[in-house]
């Protein structure tokens, strides 16, 4: 490479030495980090069990069974027990994890979508037009968002579309907030001066200086939203609002097992402990993001 | 005879300035806090007026505060000016003949601080190859375009197109942003602290560049620095301000040899002597500038010069330049101003 003969009237096209982008940079650093790469196993354990569900689990779901109700854990072919309605808890728990994510990381995605734009927009305008979006995302801010999500779907009605209508709209403006700090940091930054200068118009300056460098931040605040999307939702499967027996998902299988948690208090509480372990593998997974994109000079 | 009130359009012309600035004024409102307390104003910079002659390099210096930077970021636009004309080699900026986007083509401005004007998450020539993909030229021409200044301003495209800024020192990364300032192809650079925050001997590299590159392409550079020595080294004219006002503008020699205004005669007296006879025994000015949210009366220099009089803190005195550019603003130096000092007949020019 190093022997191309060199005009040195003209620059070469071929540039020789290339430096690691940031993004390989952050890949570099992420994989370094244990606890992030468990996390992300675990993500991906979780993610290879919503997608192969019904191939891994040993048993139908949905499958009843009147004589074997609420086997404690470890009972002959039935590893983790059986539920109140005598279906295996393995089996539900496996197949109950694609909803449970699908009902965590949706709203997380919308929101991500919508309050970013948002943020952005108020961001990089400033001024009145900043004053204005970021009051009224304010109003939002206002009630506690499981008093909001549970406000907003039970006006919206019981129903998975719904409840991820709801959950959207509680974590927008948290979405925004982020988006909006980020952007207003960035944006008084001097290249971004120095574009402006250049005479691009807003637009550009938007999509070529400022979504590199917000995005990544906003990313990592979106990840750790999923954590809390997914125990609001189950909240709401669980008060009824959200997913509809007899499909499988763990908030829904947490209600409907609270009547058992005197009988088999470890069967009720493995759909908890599923929503607890994928919340902190969620958590770990965007700290350790954050602690890699934070590269300094 | 005030050369800055010449509102002649001769486009192209070698005597028409290249950039001339009409009582340009930016106040900045302080907000007031929740009990009404508070709310004055900044006033940055205070009505100025100056003309940069085509091919020259005009050093602007003053204090920390004087409101140098304020004025750069308003020569670009980049902060709206409350009042005042600029006028690009006869036009009007934002007029019809020469819209805003067409007049930052034409002139670019270089930060101070090297790493924050350039985006981490793009390559040197990204950066660079930027503003003319703006305007229009197409990316792989903006690449080349980008790879032939980065050779230009002595950084081999080989080795740093493709680096990002983090991976450049504060030299390297200057030169970056000079090419990216350079990638228009303009007339005019601002040039903001450019060279302050360097190293003495990576400072006089980058000096030595500036020059070339100014005889190359024919530059003209408005200069604002608080080093006095760059300022002189680099400069053919000098414009001194104290206080958001222009208190003296004049040839670079002449005005660091036999300085006229009282606070330029101080600043200058501030650079330590190199002769050890000649050694500085009393500070050159004490205390800090006054407030600019309140200056003072009359005279904003009268509070800390050491020829004030009474007259001097009730006259404004007003800078008049002179057919060669040059012109002060003390009241010593108007015609029957009141000052025991001032001349009592009209003098011919300076």
């Amino acid at each position: 490479m190093m022997n191309i003969a060199v005009n040195p009237a003209k620059v070469p096209a071929l540039v020789v030495e290339k430096s690691t982008g940031y993004w390989k940079n952050v890949g570099q650093r992420f994989m370094r980090d244990r606890v992030a790469m468990f996390a992300a196993f675990i993500i991906l354990i979780l993610f290879a069990m919503a997608l192969f569900g019904p191939l891994l689990a040993p048993y139908d779901p949905f499958a009843a069974s009147i004589m074997k109700r609420l086997k404690p854990i470890g009972f002959p072919g039935h590893l983790l027990g059986t539920d109140e309605l005598g279906r295996d808890m393995l089996t539900r728990l496996i197949v109950g994890t694609k909803l449970s994510l699908f009902m965590g990381i949706t709203p997380v995605v919308c929101a991500f979508a919508i309050g970013s734009v948002i943020g952005i927009t108020a961001g990089y305008a400033g001024g009145m037009v900043n004053t204005m979006i970021m009051r009224t995302i304010d109003v939002f801010y206002a009630f506690p968002s499981v008093l909001l999500a549970i406000a907003l779907s039970g006006v919206l009605g019981a129903g998975i579309t719904n409840s991820l209508i709801s959950l959207t709209i509680v974590f927008i403006p948290p979405i925004a907030r982020v988006s909006e700090s980020v952007t207003t940091q960035i944006r008084s930054r001097d290249f971004v001066d120095a574009a402006r200068a250049s005479g691009a118009n807003a637009f550009t300056i938007v999509r070529v200086h400022v979504l590199g460098n917000v995005l990544g931040p906003i990313f990592v605040y979106a990840t750790s939203l999923i954590a809390v999307s997914m125990i609001l939702a189950s909240g709401l499967s669980f008060l009824g609002l959200g997913v509809k027996p007899p499909e499988p998902e763990w908030g829904l299988m947490l209600n409907t097992l609270r009547t058992a948690i005197y009988v088999q208090p470890w069967i009720a509480a493995l759909p908890g402990v599923m929503i607890f372990v994928t919340s902190i593998a969620f958590n770990l997974l965007s700290d350790g993001l954050r602690t890699a994109m934070e590269i300094k000079n | 005879m005030d050369t800055t009130n010449n509102t002649q359009h001769d486009v192209g012309g070698p005597t028409q300035p290249l950039l001339m600035v009409q009582d340009l004024v930016k106040h900045f409102a302080l907000n007031k806090d929740m009990l009404g307390r508070g709310g004055g104003v900044v006033r940055a910079v205070d009505g100025i007026d100056f003309a940069v002659r085509k091919g020259e390099t005009l050093g602007v210096v003053g204090e920390s505060g004087c409101g140098k930077s304020t004025t750069a970021r308003l020569l670009m636009n980049l902060t709206v000016p409350d009042h005042g004309d600029i006028i690009f080699d006869g036009q009007s900026v934002g007029s019809k003949e020469l819209s805003l986007k067409e007049f930052r083509r034409q002139a670019q401005m270089v930060f101070q601080d090297s790493y924050a004007s350039l985006n981490p998450r793009l390559t040197i020539e990204d950066s660079i190859a930027f503003a003319p993909q703006v305007h229009g030229v197409p990316k792989q021409e903006s690449i080349d375009r980008a790879r032939d200044l980065l050779q230009r301003v002595g950084l081999d495209p080989r080795r740093f197109a493709e680096r990002y800024p983090h991976e450049l020192s504060g030299g390297q990364r200057q030169r970056v942003n000079i090419a990216r300032a350079l990638a228009l192809q303009p007339r005019l650079i601002i040039l903001d602290e450019a060279v302050s925050a360097l190293d003495k001997s990576v400072e006089a590299q980058v000096l030595n560049l500036l020059q070339d590159l100014k005889d190359d392409f024919g530059l003209t550079y408005v200069f604002i620095s608080h080093d006095l020595n760059v300022v002189r080294y680099i400069s053919d004219r000098v414009m001194v301000m104290y206080l958001g006002q222009v208190v003296e503008i004049g040839d670079c020699e002449t005005l660091f040899e036999s300085p006229k205004h009282p606070y330029t005669r101080a600043l200058l007296s501030s650079v330590p002597s190199m002769d050890p006879d000649n050694r500085t025994e009393e500070p050159p000015l004490s205390g800090d500038p006054p407030n600019p949210i309140n200056p003072p009366p009359g005279c904003r220099f009268h509070t800390r010069c050491v020829n004030a009089q009474a007259v001097c803190s009730q006259i404004v005195p007003r800078l008049v330049t002179n057919k060669a550019g040059e012109g002060v603003a003390c009241l010593m130096h108007v015609v029957g101003s009141g000052h025991s000092e001032a001349p009592l007949v009209a003098q011919e020019a300076l």
